[in-house]
């Protein structure tokens, strides 16, 4: 078959029809993977809170959202509790002073306030650099682990600002961030303590 | 043409990287690590063979001067079907390759095989030459990512070789992505002429 002439209705016609098709795909792929997608996503959510947990028998209760001053987005806290006793909490924080951005991370801290664990969750971090983060505060090497670690009696902030942990090589600015999400992190675990301890 | 011939073409005569040196943007960008560069390579060439396919098919019904509009309509739809599947199943690689998913719609790789090759020749052949531009492209940026994951992070493949040692920072960095490139079309070339002048 010869090749369509370009007249104006040959032009529309057929630009009509290839977007018409393509958008009855998209939306067919888009309730598809809908579900996959959000389950994913949850999966991430839930593996996380367990993986900082300090106690790993401990069951989740309902998250709380946290309000700090001077922060817009409220921190989610996901309380644990073994025999309905409370045993620590998963934070999910942030920081916007990241070298490219967001970075958003989830802590976990027992009742005293120690830092049991953390992981990443998003960050656009350099790779090499800042993104080392992921492994770096939780390497027993000199004053750059975290864990075990309470942020009320050590100083979380880098050594080149007189603080007590170990920034990571060449990433200073990663490193504040981190420490600061961290910092605000036990900011909203102490005021979600005070809460419940008033109830 | 026989298949072969069409789908070596791609891998090495007119390797869309080191040879034809087009799709700059992602081979620079997402090869930081071989795995990277392997899902990078693999996401495009299966929008590549799709879209090669559709638009070698549907081109006689394509007024020649809407062609570019329809050929990136085409190629959007399935950088987003592929975008929504790697979300829901990948979704560790689909964080790793980030904003470079979406960006495979500009991939001049995939609009310049739809224009120089899809628009003129036959279905079948269309998608032996996605195949061989993709499997190409697929190895550049494995190789690539390779080099660069290994003096860079002292590792392949994730497995670390040198202990908790660093690598050469600055390959894992942008401008470590242009030396590597740099280096490996030098090599290219000079293989290629070797060839030639025997």
């Amino acid at each position: 078959m010869a090749k369509l002439e370009s007249s104006l209705k040959n032009m529309v016609l057929s630009l009509s029809v290839i977007t018409f098709i393509a958008s009855g795909l998209l939306a067919s792929s888009y309730t598809l993977t809908k579900e996959p997608i959000a389950k994913a996503q949850k999966d991430k959510q839930s593996n996380a809170i367990k993986e900082v947990l300090p106690n790993k028998q401990a069951i989740v209760g309902e998250k709380v959202e946290i309000r700090l001053q001077g922060k817009e987005i409220p921190f989610v806290i996901y309380p644990s509790f073994l025999n309905e006793e409370f045993v620590g909490a998963a934070i999910q924080t942030y920081s916007n002073d990241g070298y490219s951005g967001k970075i958003e991370i989830m802590v976990g801290i027992d009742k005293e306030g120690t830092i049991s664990n953390y992981t990443i969750l998003t960050s656009n971090e350099t790779p090499g650099l800042g993104s080392k983060a992921s492994q770096w505060f939780k390497t027993s090497k000199n004053d750059q682990d975290i864990r075990g670690k309470n942020p009320g009696k050590v100083n979380f902030t880098v050594k080149k600002d007189g603080g007590d942990i170990d920034a990571i090589t060449a990433s200073t600015i990663s490193s504040r961030a981190f420490l600061a999400s961290i910092r605000d992190a036990f900011e909203a675990f102490k005021k979600y303590q005070e809460q419940n301890k008033s109830k | 043409m026989n298949k072969l011939k069409i789908i070596l073409n791609g891998i090495l005569k007119e390797n869309p990287v080191f040879v034809l040196l087009v799709g700059m943007c992602p081979t620079l960008g997402t090869t930081t690590s071989a795995i990277n560069g392997l899902g990078m390579g693999l996401s495009t060439s299966f929008v590549l063979v799709c879209s090669n396919i559709v638009i070698a098919a549907i081109k006689n019904y394509i007024p020649n001067k809407v062609r570019i509009p329809a050929f990136i309509v085409v190629i959007a739809s399935f950088v987003t079907i592929l975008q929504l599947c790697m979300e829901a199943y990948v979704p560790a690689l689909y964080e790793s390759l980030g904003l470079f998913i979406p960006l495979i719609v500009v991939n001049c790789l995939i609009l310049a095989r739809a224009e120089a090759y899809a628009n003129k020749n036959t279905v079948l052949d269309s998608m032996y030459d996605g195949i061989g531009m993709g499997l190409g492209f697929t190895l550049a940026l494995t190789i690539l990512g390779a080099v660069r994951e290994i003096l860079g992070s002292g590792s392949i493949f994730n497995y670390k070789f040198i202990g908790d040692n660093d690598g050469i920072l600055i390959f894992v960095l942008a401008p470590g992505a242009f030396i590597a490139l740099g280096y490996l079309i030098a090599i290219i070339n000079k293989l290629k002429t070797k060839k030639a002048a025997n």
